[in-house]
């Protein structure tokens, strides 16, 4: 018997297993040969295309898009690998909507883009599909380079470097590879294990040896690699997190999201306990991600708040439409107050704000949502690593040049560019090529 | 990797890609940018004696759509380069010395007089460049002054210019015919006579691509006149396909080089010429609708089709689909198919039934709920719900297998071929032996 969405409290196995296979499995249905051929139709091939520069990794959309339409499928996905390795990945969960397809000249056109995250999935579903690495290594240059942290960044940057003869190794804290695709990104994005098989894919073009839970810190030391390699790449990504600072943010069942969603990636759905009620804090992806899927693993009531006005929500219209869809209540302009309950959570008390020229103000007036699981998403932090910092991520200057030299950083670690898969990739991409001319010079 | 190199007529390029002689070719900016794309080689837009002709100051294109204004054939009233001969060969020079690796030929064309042609070669020559060719194609402005077409339609001018091209130049010689003719194989068989190296076709076919209304004028309209103009694009592929595979069918030309133009736009079109007998392919419409870069979707596009059939180098598939090539009479009249329709790709549009119902052989039935089904009894495999059909390979041609027997004429299907040249109903048949 499942325990269904109205028990109070905190539980798992509230579905049906066929509905969890249903909510957790795409949510996209991937282009079929007909279909992707009439979308990619409708590409302009337009002349120094607006969607490429739009593109972190700066994958020439165009060109691949018309190899599709030529039926070289296989051609398209190594026009898109070409730039970014992780393309695969890419083509599931970058924001398109805030990326190439917001530039396509037919959203100007007709308010309706060239579907290229689909396009670009039809590709590399294609060629990965194939079973076969579409690159070759270049003769073994004898180099060692450390690649710390086995994420988008640190794949990507271990691919580049091997593809140039180095000799990578892999180093992370976790069990497995993959950083926040494999323990982060909602799983309706990437279901059936996609994060692994593509690490999979991308470590056949070999020299990569994945050395896991290693810890940077903890069992390796910076000094050590940078003795033991001729040069090291940091791609720690952001492991810590903000406290929310509030009363009451120690009771039990308040939980920072991303370790609720990692949780959620590494488990049977059916196990993860969700509550009746719950409350999500933050108005990033991770909070639209957290809110989503505790929908969908039943939860009945499920509120996402933000402190500020909608149009400074982070996530994009389209997740946070996504999340309507799925259930989930939105609201604006409160800021928690106080978490209340004996021993665990029961209720959150916001106050609403106003956003004015002089900062964000309580403007006194309060309510309170019942909670029996408070998920915190308010943004994350860099752990300790000592290199000279920019705020409060690594400083850089080109492509990814640390303060100390011999040692590179990129992805969310490093200061500059968003945190996104695509841009991890992208100054992943970019200190390789820049370690490789140093180790070249 | 396949090896995409050619050698066409003793003119290298590291690929069969060359941008035919017009716009995309009438300077050293362009050509440069183009080589930099990675086209293999170039026909210089056709180069006239001094002074230079002129063009017209109004719209020199018309253009014919598709869905989704996809350009489909274009039309022009331009005329062959006007700037001075010198600065052209200046150029030519300039570009061929700095990319000795890409085919660089020019196209040519001055009166029909044996000097004209004895001054412009030497200059040619003199640029470095790797052939030339003659363009007996442009069918409109050129021809009302006796060259382009007129000479093109004229096989013994043809031959008549090749031969005191061949007899004042070192070159390799292309020469370049026009489509507007009734049998292309006479004007190839004369310039093979002439001494040509090779042919290229097609240039430009004579049309009109729309009238204007309000003026009552065809355009593109010049001050409420309109001339015709010459069409390209993928709309001409067709024509061209056929005129190549004509020439290189016909033995008295069979083993003269060709390269193959019109309407070429993706690797596949490529592929489908120099099957036909093509060694190297020029393309100008779709590089002046999609600018030089579509070059890069032509070779990954061949290079991949080739690697994975096994297909070594261009000229291992030049002409593989020339024996294959046949004449109507020829066709196998015990082969017999029928229509099938694939139930779960079908969405029940019933643009087949309409053709069919309509226009064909109500081979095809419609239920209350929508089913289209081919009706076997009458289907002669015409193959015409094939075509209208929006979805790929939702129907398709069966063969029916010998032994059994065609619903349609209760007959059993023969293993045997037999085509018109035996078959009873033809007077003039021939008993097979
Ligand atoms: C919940 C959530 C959902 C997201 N959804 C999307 C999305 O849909 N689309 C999108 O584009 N982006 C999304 N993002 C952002 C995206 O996941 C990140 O921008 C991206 O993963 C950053 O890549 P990275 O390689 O820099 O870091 P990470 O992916 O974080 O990888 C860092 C790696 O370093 C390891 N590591 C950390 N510290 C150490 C140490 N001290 N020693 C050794 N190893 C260490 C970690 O274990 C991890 O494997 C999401 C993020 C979150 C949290
Ligand atoms: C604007 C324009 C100008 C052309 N000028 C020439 C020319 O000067 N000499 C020539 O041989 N062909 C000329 N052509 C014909 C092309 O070289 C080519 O034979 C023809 O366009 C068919 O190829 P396509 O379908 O790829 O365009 C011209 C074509 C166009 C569209
Ligand atoms: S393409 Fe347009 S802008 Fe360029 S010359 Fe022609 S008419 Fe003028």
């Amino acid at each position: 018997m499942t325990r269904g969405t109205r028990i109070d409290g905190i539980a798992a196995g509230r579905l049906e297993a066929e509905q969890y296979t249903q909510n957790f499995g795409d949510l996209y249905t991937p282009l079929d040969r007909h279909e992707a051929q009439v979308a990619s139709d409708r590409c302009y091939f337009c002349y120094d295309a607006p969607c490429v520069t739009a593109c972190p990794t700066t994958i020439d959309i165009p060109l691949f898009i018309r190899q599709i339409a030529t039926d070289t499928p296989e051609a398209a996905a190594k026009t898109i690998f070409n730039q970014n390795i992780l393309g695969g990945m890419c083509a599931r969960v970058c924001p398109t909507e805030q990326l190439c397809e917001e530039a396509c000249v037919r959203e100007a056109a007709e308010g309706k883009p060239v579907q290229i995250g689909l396009l670009q999935r039809y590709a590399t579903d294609t060629l990965m599909g194939r079973d076969t690495h579409p690159f070759t290594r270049a003769a073994t240059t004898g180099k060692t380079v450390a690649v710390v942290g086995a994420g988008p960044a640190g794949l990507s940057a271990a691919h580049r470097l091997a593809m140039h003869g180095h000799d990578v190794t892999l180093y992370d804290a976790r069990p497995k590879p993959g950083g926040l695709n494999e323990y982060g990104i909602a799983a309706y994005k990437t279901p059936e294990d996609f994060a692994q098989a593509e690490v999979d894919w991308l470590m056949k073009i070999g020299g990569i040896t994945f050395k896991h839970d290693q810890k940077l810190g903890a069992e390796i030391a910076l000094d050590s690699l940078a003795d033991q390699h001729d040069a090291v790449f940091l791609a720690i990504g952001l492991s810590g997190v903000n406290a929310l600072g509030a009363q009451g943010d120690t009771l039990e069942n308040v939980t920072d999201a991303v370790r609720f969603i990692d949780a959620l990636r590494q488990s049977d759905k059916s196990a993860v306990p969700v509550g009746r009620n719950v409350v999500v804090i933050g108005g990033g992806m991770t909070a639209v991600d957290a809110a989503v899927q505790s929908r969908l693993l039943g939860a009945e009531n499920v509120s996402m708040v933000y402190r500020r006005d909608q149009s400074r929500m982070s996530a994009s219209t389209k997740e946070q439409d996504h999340a309507a869809h799925e259930g989930v209540r939105l609201i604006f302009n409160a800021q928690p107050v106080a978490v209340h309950g004996s021993g665990a959570a029961q209720q959150v008390e916001f106050e609403y704000t106003v956003d004015g020229p002089g900062g964000l103000t309580g403007t006194g007036e309060t309510f309170q949502l019942p909670a029996d699981q408070v998920l915190v998403a308010i943004g994350q932090t860099l752990g300790a690593v000592s290199v000279d910092l920019d705020g409060r991520k690594i400083a850089v200057t080109g492509a990814g040049r640390t303060s100390r030299d011999g040692v590179w950083a990129g992805g969310d670690c490093a200061a500059g560019g968003d945190d996104l898969t695509v841009t991890a990739v992208a100054e992943g991409r970019d200190a390789a090529e820049d370690i490789h001319a140093y180790l070249s010079a | 990797m396949a090896d995409l190199s050619i050698n066409f007529a003793g003119i290298k390029s590291p690929n069969p890609f060359w941008l035919a002689s017009a716009p995309p070719t009438d300077k050293e900016y362009n050509v440069r940018r183009a080589f930099e794309a990675g086209w293999g080689g170039v026909v210089w837009k056709t180069l006239g004696l001094d002074p230079s002709v002129v063009n017209v100051n109004g719209p020199r294109y018309g253009a014919i759509y598709g869905a989704d204004r996809r350009l489909l054939g274009l039309n022009n009233i331009e005329l062959i380069t006007d700037r001075p001969l010198e600065t052209n060969l200046q150029e030519i020079k300039s570009v061929k010395r700095d990319y000795p690796d890409r085919a660089v030929v020019v196209s040519l064309m001055v009166p029909c007089e044996e000097w004209a042609w004895k001054q412009i070669l030497p200059l040619v020559e003199e640029t470095g460049a790797d052939g030339v060719e003659l363009n007996f194609g442009c069918p409109h402005g050129m021809s009302e002054r006796g060259m382009g077409a007129a000479v093109g339609q004229v096989p013994e001018y043809i031959e008549m210019v090749t031969r005191w091209v061949k007899q004042n130049t070192r070159m390799p010689c292309i020469v370049k015919l026009t489509p507007n003719i009734t049998d292309v194989r006479l004007p190839a068989e004369a310039a093979h006579r002439g001494g040509a190296d090779a042919v290229s076709l097609i240039n430009t076919i004579n049309s009109i691509t729309s009238v204007n209304l309000d003026l009552f004028a065809p355009e593109p309209t010049i001050d409420g006149k309109g001339a015709h103009g010459g069409y390209c694009g993928p709309a001409v592929k067709p024509i061209a396909l056929n005129m190549v595979a004509e020439i290189g069918r016909n033995p008295e030309t069979a083993n003269l080089p060709i390269s193959g133009i019109g309407g070429i736009t993706t690797w596949r079109d490529a592929a489908e010429f120099i099957a036909l007998g093509a060694g190297s392919v020029q393309v100008c419409t779709a590089a002046m609708t999609y600018g030089f870069k579509i070059v890069d979707e032509m070779i990954s596009g061949l290079s991949q089709w080739m690697d994975e059939k096994g297909h070594e180098s261009i000229d291992a598939i030049t002409g593989r689909a020339i024996p294959n090539c046949s004449d109507w009479k020829h066709l196998n009249l015990n082969y017999v198919a029928k229509a099938k329709i694939d139930q779960d790709l079908c969405i029940s549009c019933g643009r087949c039934f309409a053709a069919c119902e309509d226009t064909s052989h109500q081979a095809i039935s419609m239920s209350e709920d929508r089913t289209f089904e081919v009706i076997d009894e009458e289907c002669v495999a015409c193959n015409l719900c094939v075509n209208v059909c929006p979805i790929e390979d939702c129907i398709t041609m069966e063969e029916m297998a010998a032994g059994t027997t065609d619903p349609r004429t209760g007959k059993v299907v023969e293993e045997e071929f037999a085509d018109w040249t035996t078959h009873p109903n033809n007077p003039a048949a021939v008993a097979a032996e």
